[in-house]
Order: structure tokens, then C-alpha cells, then sequence
């Protein structure tokens, strides 16, 4: 039997309690605080990031869901507008001449100027309210429209009034006349519903998102209609009926490869074969949505097996000792209980088509409409493609809308994730 | 007419299943035994009829605009259709002419092409009710005729709805098929313009070749290797950020965080992962961009307006959930009595994690990492919106690059003329990008099945 010896030592003659051993420990102690830091580090980097992204979009979004108007009292002459055919009277010469008006003391090529206070669609709010009511040929209306967006941007603080006068877009000259309106109490800043209402357009005051909304809205109802049926079907045989063998095989690595073959190879194959070869129209949110759905269909098909994997085998067996066939079992008790699962990861499938960009611009879907489409075979844009066209837009007024339309996406993402969080903690079974 | 034809398909189905439900309740009280339930009779007849119909329908309305095009085109009249001028303008023109969108003074040769377009559209819809009627009626009468007694209604919808499935589940088969055909089909046609020696090897990118004989342009070059480089640089930015935050955070989170941290830290991470790829873009021109050029200009650095590494750093952020992830998988996957022997043997957290989990971990790491970098290199909207259009043999990331997703996007968007080297072209860097994702994917996911075998 070997003496050990009791002196603190190890076999190898280290101190516990020694100065050296210590310092080892606190060296030992300092990397494992040392890789902490490091950790939280990373993720407060990471949140960092998404705060600055949040807070870029909301603080130069929020400016554009209000937007500058003036009001203005505009004399309808009988001579400008004949009663007999209001729809094709004179309004822009109406407007010019309640311009005058308001300014009375500003020469002719003045007046030119000034009358760029207001936005091009000035005349056609005017002219949309003489056609609802002709009875106000003769009168004086009461008009509120947008100003153009210079004023606008005038209007919300972004232009610097003290910088030289060449080094702006705005003359001192115009910028007293819309003081001189603001201090009439003609200016105001309501919510500017015209976003969400208006479709597209060349100027940023009168650009909104209604075409883009219903265009992905189009696309997303093709898309849902087609995977997820597809989808359902696919993961039902794939994970109830198929046999273990080379075939079955061969499709789960495929749909596997295909959730993550590139999104603009998608767009290449919609070009390709559904434009090209099939001839269907360019720029239509049908075509958009088929090839949205081929994207969303290995996603949907994942998550139905995974639903579907969650039914406890009991209740396949319970129906089988019954007498129920095979699909008997599936269609009655298994899918019914995989509903809610199946469900959410649809509705995740669908939040990630509704951002997914790439595809659209290729098969077209970028392209300037300044009408919302009425079905899903007009041309149109979707929200992401409208976001894309508005950030490549160099006027100032569309920055600040980029970022509202962004906001306004990830307001619908935020929804449809909430839905499916929902759907989830509410039909949910845990066996 | 398509409106009338889906109408009339649902009818017909559904009065198929009444009419055959009805025929077999009617044999059950006249005292036979029944083999299937008569719903299943009803049902069968439902599925015989509304399957075809259905197919066929679909399969018109997806073939008949070309048809229709080629007729107009062929019964243009002689000599209108010159080589000066391109078939698929005329197409187009004679098209808007038909939809009633009628420009300046056309010829008249096209308002009668217009005309008889509109008419075989017309004479199209109502061919397609027609068969769908004759069709649905020669079905009806086929179902009918079977309902028996001892006719195996049950066993014979069922097999007609796992033919539904199997079709289904042969649709993402079809799907890459597809996938693979348009793209090589397209590349043979450019490779036969451009030798593939010329587009593997060549170091020039110059697409912008006329499209007019007359035109006034550069003489085209399809060397794929700067683009390629591109691409290159800004995944290596992408995943120089987006690797060693991600593991931190996973190492942390899977580690050190307190169960209710993570619970709140976890989400938060995976919001990255939601955000659509325009918005990242947006965010790298409008904030990354202007941030890093003044940053560069404040240490006297000349950096470009649109830097490789301005999109790559943002791909990277959009990138930390996806290695977090994975990370977090792989060292949650790794045996708890690894882990135990570590800590019993008076190892410390970061000393087990380092020497001991992270070892183990690694395949599980290495599979999320390269399925980052698949999903770098095929990123699209980020590098369209914040990198460069020109190609250069450059490998600084503070220079302006250019990418194969952004090439194939700027080539498509805009005209697309299917005989041009220029379109094509974007068929091969898709091709390209195809090949090189699904090796890396398929590797990817070998590593990380066969590291999971080993533990279970």
C-alpha cells in the first residue's frame, strides 16, 4: 500500500491553496467571465442592429402618414365650367385664379411659382366634387387638397430655411408665401389616408399603396389556393401511405433542396415558363402568385408533416379498430387534429411569400401602374416590388414613404404572425 | 366562358354525387346488400367527373394564349412579318389593338389580326364549356352505369384520391425538373452565342451589347469570373460578421442566459430572420452605407457609395438567427453526459463549451454555416438594391462589386428579348447560381444527418 502523502499536495506536487494555483483559478474565472461578455456581446450587437432598422423606419416613416394640405375657397365660374359637361371644364384655370386670389399682389410670373404650392391633383379633387354636384357652378367652394411635396417637406421641418437660397429647393420668396398661408390658417397637417387609398403615382404627395396592397393580396389568394391543397396532399401521402423506398426517397430530398434553391431561380422558371412559353400576361398578380406558391409549397408541405407526425398514434389505431379504412382514419381524425398546426405553418409560409421580392421583379411585377388592378390578371405591383420602385425614386418625399410602406409591411407580417401564434396557443393539443 | 366552364365542372360533380348516392339507397331499399356505403358511391362519381374536367380545364386556359398567339401570327398575311421588324412588337401591338387600347393609326392588316384574335378567344371559351359539357356528361353516364350492388364504390374513390396525392407529392419533383429544364434550355441557347470557355474563364463582364444592328455599344463580353469574384467577397463579408455573432449568441444563450432571458432573447433574435430582404436593403442604402462612407472619410479611407461592405454587413445581421440557430441545435444536441463528465472533471461552463461541446458540435455548426453561405450567395434584393452594377477583378470590400443575383436581375428587369445573348446570359448565371446552392445545400445536409446518426 503506497503513504499519501497529507500535505495539500497532489500526486503531482500542486498546491491547492498556492499562490500559483490561484492565480491559475482567477485566470481560469477571468476567460469564463471573458467568454460571457463576449455572448451578450454578440447579442446586444444583434439587437443593436434591429433596434437602429426598427427605429430608422419609424422615425423617417411616421412623417409620411401626415401630409401637408391647404384649404382654399375656390369661385366656380359659370365661364371656366359649363353646367351642360362639367367633367370637362377648366379646373387647373379655376384653381390659378383662387391662387390669385389668395395672393393678390403677386405679378403673373409669380404667380407660376406659387401656384406649384399645390399638388397636381388640386384640380381633379376639384373637378371629382363639381361632377358629384354641378349645383356648385357659381358658388364658392371650400377645397382642401395636398400641397406639392417640397411644401410638404417645407412644412415638416426638413428643409433648412437658413442655408443659401441656391442650395434649396425653394425660393425665399416661395417660402414666405406659405408662411403667409400657414399664418391665413390655411395650412393643415391631417393623417394622410391617401397612402392606403391612392395607387401609385409619380408624385410623392399623391403616391399611395392601395394598388401594391391589392396586388399581394391577389397574389397571396393564388398562392394559398394552389399550395396549400397541393401542400396538404403531398404531406399526407409523403407521411401516411408512402412506402420507405427509393421513390419516396428521392422526393424528400428533393422538397428539402427545393425550400432552399435561391428565390430569384424561381423568378427565372416563372419567366421562363409561365410568361415565355405559356404566354400569360407580364406583371399580373396571378402569374406572381404561382410562382410564390411553388416557394411556399416545400415550407407548407414541412410543416403539415411535422403536424401531422404530432397526432398520436393511438387515436390512428382507436379509428382503425373500428373498422375505418386507411384514409378513412387520415381524413377524419388525423387531419382534423393536425388542422391548427397545419394552419399556423401555412399562415407562416404566406407572411414569408408576402415579403419575398426577387420573383416579382422578374416576372414584372415592378412596373409603374397608377391604377389599383381589379383582378388578379391586370398588371400590377405587390407591396415588397412597390417598396423596391419608391427607394429607388430620388425624390425626398418618396424616403419617407419608402419607409412608411415598409412600416406598413411589417405591420401585415406582425399580423398574420399574430394569427398564427394565436391559432396556435388556442387550438394546440398536447397528447 | 372560363366562369362558366368551372360552374358547370361543380355541377357536374356534384350532381354526380347526388344522382350515384341516390341510385345506391335506392338498390339498399329495394333489399340488396350494399358493398360501400352510398356515400362512397356518390363520392366516386364526384371524383371521376370533377378530376378530368378539372385538368383539362386548367390545362386550356394555360395552353390556349399561346395557340391563340401562334394562329393570329400565321394568319397574318404575307410579307408584313419582316426580319427588320421583331415578331413578338407586332404580337404585342396586335394584343393592346384586341384588348381595345388602340395607339395612333394602326394598319389595317392589324385591326384584322386584333379582330380575329378576339374571336378565336371567343370561340376558344366556348369550345372549352362545350367539352367540359360533353366531357362531364360522358363520365356522369360512365359512374352511373357502375353503381352495383356489389361494386367497390369505397375502394374505388380511395384509390382515385391517393392518385390525387401521389400527384401532388410528384408536383415538387416537377417542380425542380422544371426548374432545371428552363434554366439549361435557355443556357444552350446562350452557349451557343457565347462559348462556355468564354463565360467560365473570361475576366471581362461587359452585357450591354446592342440590341439593334445599328446601335452604338460596347462589344459584349460574358466572362463570368468577376462577377463570380463579387459575389465571393460580399458572402465572405456576410459571413465574417454574421458567424461569430451568431455562435456567441447561441453559445451564450444555450449556456449562460437564464431561462426567462432566453425565453424573451430568443424571439427577439429570430425577428431578424423575419424582416423581408427590400427592407434590409433599404436599410443598407439609407443608413449602412452613408454610415460607413463617413466613417471611412473621418479615418481619410476612401470608401465606395455602394461598398461590398455595406450589403455584405447587412446580409450578415440578416443572417445571425440562421447560424444562431443551427448553432443552438447542434450544442443542445450534443449528450447531456458529455457535458456531465466535463463539469464533474471541475471544468468550468467555458471551459466545457470550448473543449468539450464545441468539438462535438462542430458538423452541426458546419452544416448551418454552409447553408448561410448558400443562402449569401443566392440573397438577391440586398445586394440589387445596396451593390454595384459593374464587374471588376476586385477583391476590396470597400470598392463597389457586383454579384451573380444582382447581374441576372438587372439583365431581366426591363426589355426581355428571348433571342439576346444579354437575356440569356441570366439563364447561365442562374443556371450557375442553381448548381452551386444545391452542392452546397445537399452537402450541407449531409453533414448534418450524419452527424446527428452518430448520437442517436
Amino acid at each position: 500500500m503506497t503513504d499519501f502523502p497529507n500535505d495539500g499536495t497532489k500526486s503531482g506536487g500542486q498546491q491547492w491553496a498556492s499562490e500559483a494555483f490561484k492565480g491559475r483559478l482567477a485566470k481560469r474565472h477571468r476567460k469564463e467571465t471573458g467568454l460571457k461578455l463576449l455572448g451578450l456581446a454578440a447579442l446586444s450587437l444583434a439587437f443593436l442592429m434591429l433596434g437602429i432598422l426598427l427605429w430608422t423606419l419609424i422615425s423617417g416613416g411616421a412623417q409620411a402618414f401626415r401630409q401637408t394640405h391647404v384649404t382654399l375657397d375656390v369661385p366656380i365660374s359659370a365661364e371656366m365650367v359649363d353646367a351642360a359637361d362639367p367633367a370637362a371644364g377648366n379646373y387647373r384655370g379655376v384653381i390659378g385664379e383662387a391662387m390669385q386670389a389668395t395672393f393678390p399682389d403677386a405679378a403673373p410670373d409669380q404667380m407660376r411659382a406659387l401656384s406649384g404650392i399645390l399638388s397636381n391633383a388640386a384640380q381633379f379633387v376639384l373637378r371629382d366634387r363639381v361632377v358629384a354636384d354641378p349645383e356648385l357652378i357659381g358658388q364658392t367652394v371650400e377645397i382642401r387638397v395636398p400641397t406639392s411635396d417640397t411644401y410638404d417637406q417645407l412644412n415638416k421641418g426638413n428643409v433648412d430655411e437658413g442655408s443659401a437660397e441656391a442650395t434649396r429647393r425653394l425660393s425665399d420668396e416661395e417660402i414666405r408665401a406659405f408662411r403667409q398661408l400657414e399664418a391665413e390658417g390655411r395650412i393643415t397637417l391631417p393623417a394622410n389616408w391617401a397612402l392606403l387609398t391612392n395607387a401609385d403615382s409619380r408624385f410623392p404627395e399623391l403616391a399611395g399603396l392601395r394598388g401594391a396592397i391589392i396586388g399581394s393580396f391577389y397574389a397571396l389568394l393564388v398562392c394559398f389556393v394552389i399550395s396549400f391543397p397541393l401542400g396538404i396532399g403531398a404531406a399526407i401521402y409523403l407521411e401516411e401511405f408512402a412506402p420507405k423506398n427509393k421513390i419516396s426517397d428521392v422526393i424528400e430530398v428533393n422538397i428539402n433542396n427545393l425550400a432552399a434553391v435561391p428565390s430569384v431561380v424561381f423568378g427565372l422558371l416563372g419567366l421562363a415558363v409561365f410568361l415565355n412559353w405559356f404566354g400569360m400576361q407580364r406583371s399580373a398578380p396571378f402569374v406572381g402568385g404561382l410562382v410564390l406558391a411553388l416557394m411556399t409549397l416545400p415550407t407548407i408541405i414541412i410543416a403539415t408533416r411535422a403536424a401531422l407526425k404530432a397526432v398520436p398514434p393511438s387515436i390512428r389505431e382507436a379509428a382503425m379498430g373500428v373498422g375505418a379504412s386507411k384514409q378513412q382514419v387520415v381524413f377524419g381524425h388525423v387531419l382534423p387534429l393536425a388542422m391548427p398546426g397545419i394552419l399556423t405553418g401555412t399562415i407562416i409560409g404566406l407572411a414569408q411569400a408576402l415579403g419575398e421580392t426577387a420573383p416579382l421583379l422578374l416576372i414584372g411585377m415592378n412596373a409603374f401602374v397608377t391604377a389599383a388592378p381589379g383582378s388578379p390578371f391586370d398588371a400590377s405591383t405587390a407591396l415588397p416590388t412597390q417598396i423596391f420602385i419608391w427607394a429607388d425614386s430620388p425624390e425626398r418625399g418618396f424616403v419617407a414613404r419608402t419607409s412608411a410602406a415598409i412600416l406598413v409591411l411589417l405591420g401585415f407580417l406582425v399580423l398574420m404572425n399574430a394569427i398564427a401564434i394565436f391559432l396556435r396557443n388556442k387550438f394546440e393539443r398536447r397528447w | 366562358m372560363t366562369g362558366l366552364a368551372f360552374a358547370l365542372l361543380l355541377s357536374a360533380s356534384l350532381a354526380g354525387y347526388v344522382m350515384n348516392r341516390r341510385a345506391a339507397l335506392a338498390l339498399r331499399d329495394g333489399g340488396q346488400r350494399l358493398h360501400s356505403l352510398g356515400m362512397f358511391h356518390g363520392l366516386y362519381a364526384l371524383l371521376l367527373v370533377l378530376v378530368p374536367a378539372f385538368v383539362v380545364t386548367v390545362l386550356w386556359i394555360m395552353l390556349q394564349g399561346s395557340a391563340i398567339n401562334a394562329l393570329t401570327m400565321s394568319g397574318l398575311p404575307d410579307g408584313v412579318v419582316t426580319d427588320a421588324v421583331n415578331p413578338q412588337l407586332i404580337l404585342t401591338e396586335i394584343q393592346s389593338i384586341a384588348g381595345g387600347r388602340i395607339f395612333g393609326e394602326p394598319e389595317p392588316w392589324k385591326l384584322e389580326a386584333a379582330e380575329r384574335m378576339n374571336s378565336l378567344h371567343a370561340a376558344s371559351g366556348w369550345l372549352l364549356v362545350l367539352v367540359v359539357a360533353a366531357l362531364s356528361a360522358a363520365l356522369l353516364y360512365t359512374s352511373r352505369r357502375q353503381v352495383a350492388a356489389d361494386f367497390r364504390a369505397r375502394q374505388a374513390a380511395e384509390r382515385i384520391v391517393m392518385g390525387l396525392m401521389i400527384t401532388c407529392s410528384l408536383i415538387a419533383v416537377f417542380v425542380t425538373i422544371g426548374i432545371v429544364f428552363s434554366l439549361v434550355f435557355e443556357s444552350v441557347r446562350f452557349f451557343q452565342m457565347v462559348p462556355l470557355t468564354d463565360f467560365l474563364f473570361g475576366t471581362r463582364w461587359e452585357p450591354q451589347i446592342p440590341i439593334r444592328a445599328d446601335q452604338v455599344a460596347a462589344e459584349g463580353a460574358f466572362g463570368v469570373i468577376p462577377v463570380f469574384l463579387g459575389t465571393l467577397v460580399i458572402t465572405f463579408v456576410a459571413i465574417f460578421i454574421a458567424v461569430p455573432v451568431g455562435l456567441m449568441s447561441a453559445i451564450y444563450l444555450n449556456e449562460f442566459a437564464s431561462r426567462s432571458f432566453r425565453a424573451v432573447a430568443k424571439p427577439i433574435l429570430e425577428l431578424l430572420a423575419g424582416i423581408p430582404t427590400v427592407v434590409y436593403g433599404f436599410f443598407a442604402i439609407l443608413t449602412v452605407a452613408p454610415a460607413l462612407r463617413a466613417w471611412g472619410a473621418a479615418l481619410g479611407i476612401p470608401v465606395a457609395p455602394n461598398t461590398a461592405l455595406a450589403a455584405g454587413g447587412v446580409m450578415g445581421i440578416m443572417l445571425i438567427p440562421f447560424i444562431s440557430s443551427f448553432a443552438d441545435d447542434a450544442l443542445s444536441a450534443v449528450p447531456r453526459s458529455l457535458r456531465d463528465g466535463a463539469i464533474a472533471l471541475g471544468a468550468t461552463r467555458s471551459e466545457t463549451v470550448l473543449n468539450v461541446l464545441f468539438p462535438a458540435a462542430i458538423p452541426g455548426i458546419m452544416g448551418g454555416v454552409l447553408l448561410a453561405v448558400s443562402r449569401a450567395i443566392g440573397e438577391t434584393m440586398i445586394v440589387v438594391m445596396a451593390a454595384g452594377l459593374i464587374a471588376t477583378m476586385n477583391i476590396n470590400p470597400l470598392d463597389s462589386v457586383t454579384t451573380i443575383t444582382v447581374q441576372i436581375v438587372t439583365l431581366l428587369i426591363g426589355d426581355t428579348a428571348f433571342d439576346s445573348p444579354k437575356t440569356l446570359a441570366a439563364f447561365a448565371l442562374g443556371l450557375m447560381l442553381f448548381i452551386v446552392t444545391l452542392f452546397i445545400n445537399i452537402l450541407a445536409l449531409r453533414i448534418v444527418r450524419k452527424y446527428r446518426e452518430q448520437y442517436d
